[in-house]
Order: C-alpha cells, then structure tokens, then sequence
C-alpha cells in the first residue's frame, strides 16, 4: 500500500502540475498516469497560452497562471518554449467587431488590457492578414509554448521534488471510506490518501460518476496541422472570432518557422484516440488561404489530432467536490485547459494545503450538474 | 451491381502487374502514382526527350524494365490511370489524393498497396553535408536525368544497390574511388545457401563484382564508417578497415544506402498491422502468403511489404491482386496462384539470404558520436535524443520525438526513423519492439497548402 497526503489521478498538465505545486508545499503526493505525462490533450494540443477570449469569469484563474508561465525556468527548470508573442484576435464581419470590442471593454475592469486595431493599424502592424480582416483585438503579454514540454516538465519537476510518479499505472477503482481514499491499479497495487485530486480529462466522468457525481462530458478531437519551416514573419497567436465553425481556426508561428494551426471541423475518435480527418484538412487550408494569403505557397508535413473533453456550457470542472471531503476535480477543459494548467496546479495546491484561495472558482464548481433535489 | 472500385496505388512492378491483372479479369482499376511515367524506382523512365535507349539505362534488366514498361502502356485504356498525384492519406474507405494543388478523392472497394521502397540509411557523421547523397538517389541522378552526383564518388554502405550503382557509375564514365561495404566478407560466404535460390541474379551479383575489380575499383569489405569529411561540402570520407586501420578517400560525393526500407507509412493510415521483422529490425506490414493486409479489402505487394526485388514486386503485384478478385468472389486459377506462390517462396529464400550477406550495422548507431545529425530535416543530433531518452525518460519513439522533435520534420521520419529507432533501443538499453516505431500521420509526403478539392477552386 502507497500511503501519501494526496492522490492524484490523471497525469496530465492539470495533475502534474498540482502535483508540483502540493510538493513545494510539502504535501506528500502520488501522480497515477495511465500511459504517460502529458501524452493526451496535453501534449497534442494548440499551445495556445491566452487569456483574451475567455470566459471573463476565469480570468482571475489565467492571470494567476499567466503569471507562472513567466517562471517556467525557475520552477520546472526549463522555458518549455514559452514566448511572449502577444496573441491578436481577428474578425471580418460586423458582429465580430462589435464582440470583439464588447470583449474588450468588460475585460478591461478585470485587468486584461486589448488594444483594439482599426483596419490600417492592423495592416500596418501585421501585414499578413488578407483584406477581410475588419478589426484586431490585440493582447500583447498573451503567448505560446510547446505543448509537448510542458505537461512532462512539469511531471519531472513534481519527481525531483519527492512526488511518486506512476506512469504506465491505470486507476481500476478509487473509492472513499471512513481513511479517506484509496485506489487499485490495474497491475495490483493500491494507493491510499486523505485527498484525492481528479484529474483524467476525458476520462474523469467515469471516475466522478463512481464517487456520485456523474456529469455529461463529452470528448472531441481538435484537428490540427503544421507547414514546412517558413521565414518567420507572423510573430503574435492569431485566433479567428466568428460564428461559422469551419473559419474558427488559431494560428501561430514557431520561430523555428512552421505554421501551426487547428480549428474547423473537429476530428474524429477511433477507438478511444484521435484521428485527423482529411476533409477537414482541405477545409482549414481554404480558410488558412483566405486569413493568412501569405501560406498558400507552403506545404503541410504534419496533422494530428487530440482527444479533448467537453462539457455542455463550456467551461470546465474545477475545485472541491460537492459532495465527498477531500475530493477535488480538474477535468474537462473544453479545449482552453492548456494555459489554465499552471494556475490550476498553483490553486488546488493552495487550498488542499490552506482550505481557501482568493481565486473565484464557482462558475466551475461540479455543483452545476447535480440532479436537483426530489 | 457496379464494378468494384479497386485502387492500386503505385506503378512500379507490383503496381503494374496487379492493374494488369485487374483489367484481365474485367475490371477497371484506378492507378494512382506519384511519377510522370510507370516502372516505379527500380524501372524509373527519364523524362520526354531524352533517348537513351532501355539497354543503357536498365543493362541486364532492360528486358524487364521493356516488358513492365510495355505491359502498362498497354492498359492505359483500360485503366483509369493518374500520374503525377501523391496519395497523401487513407482515412474511411477514400484515397485523398493530390494531383498539384488539385485535391482528389478515390473511394474504394478494394485497395491494392504497392508502394515500393526507399533507402534504407544509417547515419555517418558529417552525412548532412551537401555532396552526400543516398545510393537510390545517386542512381536515379544517373537513370531519369543522365547525370552522375560527382566525377570522383565513393559507395559506401551495404547492400546489393551498393555494388549495382558503383558498376554503374563506372559504366557511365565516373571515376568510383572505392566501394566500402561494411558488411563483412565472412557474411556473404554464410549467405550463399540462401542466394544459391536464385542463381542466376547470385550470377548477375558476381558479374557486378568482377566488371569493379576490372575496372580496378578498390573494393573494401567489413569496414566502419568514420566520418564524410569536408566543411559543407563532401570532400571525402574516412573509415577503418576489418583489422582497425584508419584510412580516408578523397572524393567529390559520397552515396549511402544499406538496401531498402519498406514505404509503409499509407499501410499505416489504412490501418494495417505492422510488426517488427526479427530479422531485418524492420517493420513490416502484416500479410498473408497472397498479400492480404491485417484490414479486410487491403493488399500489399511489391517492396513496400517484402524485400523481394523487382521480379518478386511483379509476382507479387500479380498474386495480390488475384486474392482481391478471389475475395470479390471472382474466378481465380488455383494454378496461376500456386504457381506465383512458388516464386515467391523461392525469391523470399533469397531475399533471406541478402539479408544474411549484407546486414544492417544496427550497433553502429549506438556508436555515433553525440554531434552527429541524425533527423537532417529538423537538425537534431544523436547526443539530442540520447538526452530525450536517458534524461527525460522516453523509451518509445512517438515519445522521443514528442520530446526531441526526432523525425517531426518534412520526411516524416521516412529517412531518420530506423537509425533513430536503434539510436533509442541503445541508449535505453531495450529491444526495437519496445521502441516501436514513427506513426504514421498524413500527409505521408508534403502536400501544398493551395490543396483545393477538384471543382471546388
């Protein structure tokens, strides 16, 4: 029997990263990964590190993680490729200025600063954009990083600070009694802690469900793609504001030179992993023409996809449970997890260690989904 | 009923002589294939306008090279054929296909894979210079554009295409400074069972020998590859000979290649199962005698399954394709089939014992120093993903190249992945069945960004 103050289950950026933060508290912790750190949404996603564009509510939460990204290197060793490229937020209709601009005025209050860009300044500034572009919305200390560092970084950090980390170790049963919780693994062993933290992204539900709490996820696959190396021209994150799926795509450039976007039309999931489906391709290469004229001499070398989870109003479940002491929950990011993943680390951590946090988390309370009283 | 849509992707030998089979039994297939002209690699034809005759490009095959040539133009009526288009994904049933920027989509009721195979290449310090070429490179420079890679060349590798590209550089007039075969004499006197299967290409192999030697082609067996020297350029290439001296030759280009490696990346979209060759530390799809994929309605021929050269590819283009048609409830001759499994059950007798006479030098990539670029599209070294590995703890190669961006690059890991795949088992100290192997992720080949469904532009 593995006994430590938290269990958590689910090794991606959420889990390794509150496994990290609950070690610099002192707080002995076990990290169950099924296959490896990072080896789903979290190593396969966008690597998008934005604020601007979310729900306003969470935007406490991503400052606070915004914040950690800057100390990468000091906290987990490495810069994980983390650049402060700022990210712009582009439109090309009507409705899309007046939400961009909406946008900006209600985030300014809650300390996120846009600078919003008429046409020509848009044009003068980035002049890739084709001539569609009505407005930009610009964010200049959002960013990017590799999503495939990341979540492992952090993991190996959590090690070397003393968490027992379990790769390749699936969760059979997790279960709650009068010691708290304990877990079976698939290979036999068992763990037992007082806490428990549920971190399992599309496979949470399974895990909340079994403690009481069910709640509808459900799983979809981004699709995404990347170019060959090109001059290296488009330095900030773009993201496409709009009501029509297929134009919906993020952009970036790596300094290395590829493009790399994802959007449109999802992909599909294939016994439990994420496949990139060709049409959708060709769909994101018609919008990535019209939006960034400038690519259509490259070529793709690379699509992939990943298995994301989603839960009906789009915003994710995080904090303590509802209904179980000592049970607390990360999962179901809706494909925007990646930049909260630091601060969500740093925040269960604080109040696992002190019981309280300043950071407002209700709107993602598991609450919301409980049946109603009879 | 309609006709069954059958899709044969590639004309090489394999690809060929399956459509040929094909339209004999009724049908009319697709050919979709990524060169101007059919004949694959090995039966490559030089661009319009250019008159060399079939003897001088294809020498004892031009007889073969003639009749697969001649078999496919032959068809083209019969066949709904495309040229020029890259087949850059499977995906539920439809080739995606890209003929420029014009996207096509080829649904199919049965999918006949004939992919071929490219150089199989271990890295040598200093390979990433320009001047170094591979051996399928240095002879299609010389079959499709008339043209040698150098004046002064040195092969270097092992291999039947080692010594077939030298004798042919002689041939052609270029001054080949050495062969450097690392495969050790003792290796090919234990293989000789084996070739005895097929005597007369063990015969054509020995001719080969003698027209290097007469031409007084220093030829060097059981040798270690060193270095290929030169500050951005080629300029020549040091080794160590079977008894540990060192030496170097100068030379303008430097060609590598040791055999081939299956093309199985569209195998992999489609789905097939693939499994590690004990043998030759390849992965090689799943099949059966006839080339029946691990996925109903999918056939494999030709080298992109097994290693079985130009006269197994076009037995095996024939034998697959009479299995889709016997699956599609179509009359097959039991005699034609027994007849096919025959050869191929011999050339496989041989296949074995080239294996044996020329094998991979896998612990050479163990040896390669840290500086030594091994994935050349992404520039990443050897000491690069030893790091991945003993540092960050990825023991499988989807893993080290998440962490090192190993093979990410615009071959996909075509040409990096095997060497990188033994460089891993080495620093992990494990087997190549751990490290697994490169997913394959479309698009197999670039495909351009201007990618526009037909009617859709």
């Amino acid at each position: 029997m593995i006994r430590t103050d938290v269990l958590v289950v689910g090794g991606g950026i959420m889990g390794a990263a509150t496994a990290f933060f609950l070690r610099r508290r002192g707080i002995s912790v076990a990290l169950v990964e099924r296959a490896l750190i990072g080896q789903q949404a979290s190593g396969v996603n966008f690597g998008n590190v934005r604020r601007q564009g979310r729900f306003l509510g969470q935007l406490p939460l991503a400052h606070r993680s915004r914040a950690l990204w800057g100390r990468l290197p000091e906290l987990v060793g490495e810069d994980c490729e983390f650049t402060v490229t700022g990210h712009v937020r582009i439109a090309r209709d009507a409705a899309g200025v007046q939400r961009l601009t909406d946008y900006a005025e209600a985030a300014r209050p809650l300390g996120l600063e846009l600078e919003l860009l008429t046409p020509n300044m848009l044009r003068s500034r980035f002049p890739f954009f084709g001539p569609e572009v009505t407005i930009g919305s610009y964010s200049p200390h959002d960013g990017q990083a590799n999503p495939r560092l990341v979540a492992p970084a952090f993991g190996r950090a959590a090690a070397r600070a003393g968490a027992q980390v379990f790769e390749g170790t699936e969760i059979v049963s997790l279960t709650h009694g009068s010691t708290g919780f304990e877990a079976e693994t698939a290979d036999g062993q068992r763990l037992s802690a007082p806490v428990a933290v549920v971190t399992a992204g599309g496979w949470a539900d399974r895990l909340s469900a079994a403690l009481g709490e069910p709640v509808p996820l459900e799983l979809h696959a981004p699709q995404m793609a990347v170019t060959e190396p090109l001059p290296h021209r488009i330095t900030p994150v773009i993201g496409i504001s709009t009501e029509i799926q297929e134009e919906g795509l993020y952009i970036r450039q790596v300094e290395r030179g590829n493009v790399v976007f994802g959007g449109g039309r999802r992909g599909a999931i294939v016994d439990g992993r994420a496949k990139a489906v060709p049409s959708n391709l060709l769909l994101q290469l018609r919008e990535l023409q019209r939006f960034l004229p400038g690519t259509r001499h490259a070529r793709i070398i690379r699509t992939w996809a990943g298995v994301e989870s989603y839960l009906p109003d789009h915003l994710p479940v995080i904090g303590p449970s509802a209904r179980v002491p000592g049970l607390h929950y990360a999962f179901g990011f809706c494909g925007h997890g990646f930049q909260l993943g630091p601060g969500v680390g740093d925040v269960l951590a604080e109040i696992i260690d002190t019981g309280r946090t300043d950071v407002p988390l209700e709107p993602f309370s598991i609450a919301r989904f409980a049946a109603p009283m009879p | 009923m309609a006709d069954p849509r059958v899709i044969v992707l590639g004309a090489g030998p394999a690809g060929v002589r399956a459509a040929q089979t094909l339209v004999a039994a009724g049908l009319r297939p697709v050919v979709i294939d990524e060169a101007p002209r059919a004949g694959g690699q090995i039966y490559r034809r030089p661009p319009p306008g250019f008159t060399r005759s079939a003897a001088a490009l294809y020498g004892t095959e031009a007889g073969r090279a003639t009749a697969v040539h001649e078999a496919f133009d032959a068809l083209k009526a019969q066949v709904d054929y495309h040229p020029e288009t890259l087949a850059w994904a499977i995906w539920d049933g439809v080739v995606h296909a890209a003929k420029g920027a014009t996207a096509l989509e080829f649904p199919y009721d049965a999918l006949l894979l004939a992919t071929g195979a490219t150089d199989r290449l271990m890295p040598v310090p200093g390979w990433d210079q320009a001047g170094a070429w591979s051996l399928g490179a240095a002879q299609i420079a010389l079959k499709a554009q008339g043209c040698g890679i150098g004046r002064r060349v040195v092969f270097a590798g092992s291999g039947p295409l080692l010594y077939l590209v030298a004798a042919q550089y002689v041939k052609a007039g270029a001054e080949v400074a050495a062969v450097l075969d690392t495969a050790p004499k003792s290796a090919q006197i234990r293989a000789l069972p084996g070739l005895m299967a097929r005597p007369a290409v063990l015969a054509k192999g020995l001719v080969l020998r003698a027209k290097l030697l007469r031409a007084g082609v220093p030829v060097h067996q059981g040798v270690t590859l060193t270095r290929i020297t030169g500050s951005g350029e080629a300029d020549g290439i040091s080794w160590r000979d079977a008894r540990g001296a060192e030496h170097h030759i100068a030379a303008e280009a430097v060609a590598l290649g040791w055999h081939l490696r299956p093309e199985t990346q569209l195998a992999d979209l489609a789905g097939c199962a693939l499994r590690l060759d004990p043998e030759t530390r390849l992965w090689l799809p799943e099949i059966d005698p006839d080339g029946r994929s691990s996925v109903p309605r999918v056939y494999l021929a030709g080298d992109g399954a097994r290693l079985l050269g130009a006269d197994g590819a076009e037995a095996a283009g024939r034998l697959a394709a009479l299995a889709a048609l016997q699956d599609m409830g179509r009359p097959v001759s039991a005699a034609e089939q027994a007849r096919l499994r025959r050869e191929i059950a011999r050339m496989d007798r041989f296949r074995r014992g080239l294996v044996t006479a020329f094998p991979w030098p896998a612990a050479q990539a163990a040896a390669l120093p840290d500086e030594t670029m091994i994935c050349r599209c992404e520039a990443i070294t050897a000491g690069e993903i030893r790091a991945a590995v003993t540092g960050k703890g990825a023991k499988e190669i989807n893993r080290a190249k998440a962490l090192s961006r190993l093979g990410m690059g615009r071959c996909q890991g075509r040409f990096c992945g095997v060497a990188g795949a033994e460089l891993i088992a080495a620093a992990a100290g494990c087997g190549l069945d751990e490290v697994g192997r490169i997913r394959g992720q479309a698009p197999v080949k670039p495909l351009p960004v201007a990618a526009t469904p037909e009617g859709a532009a």
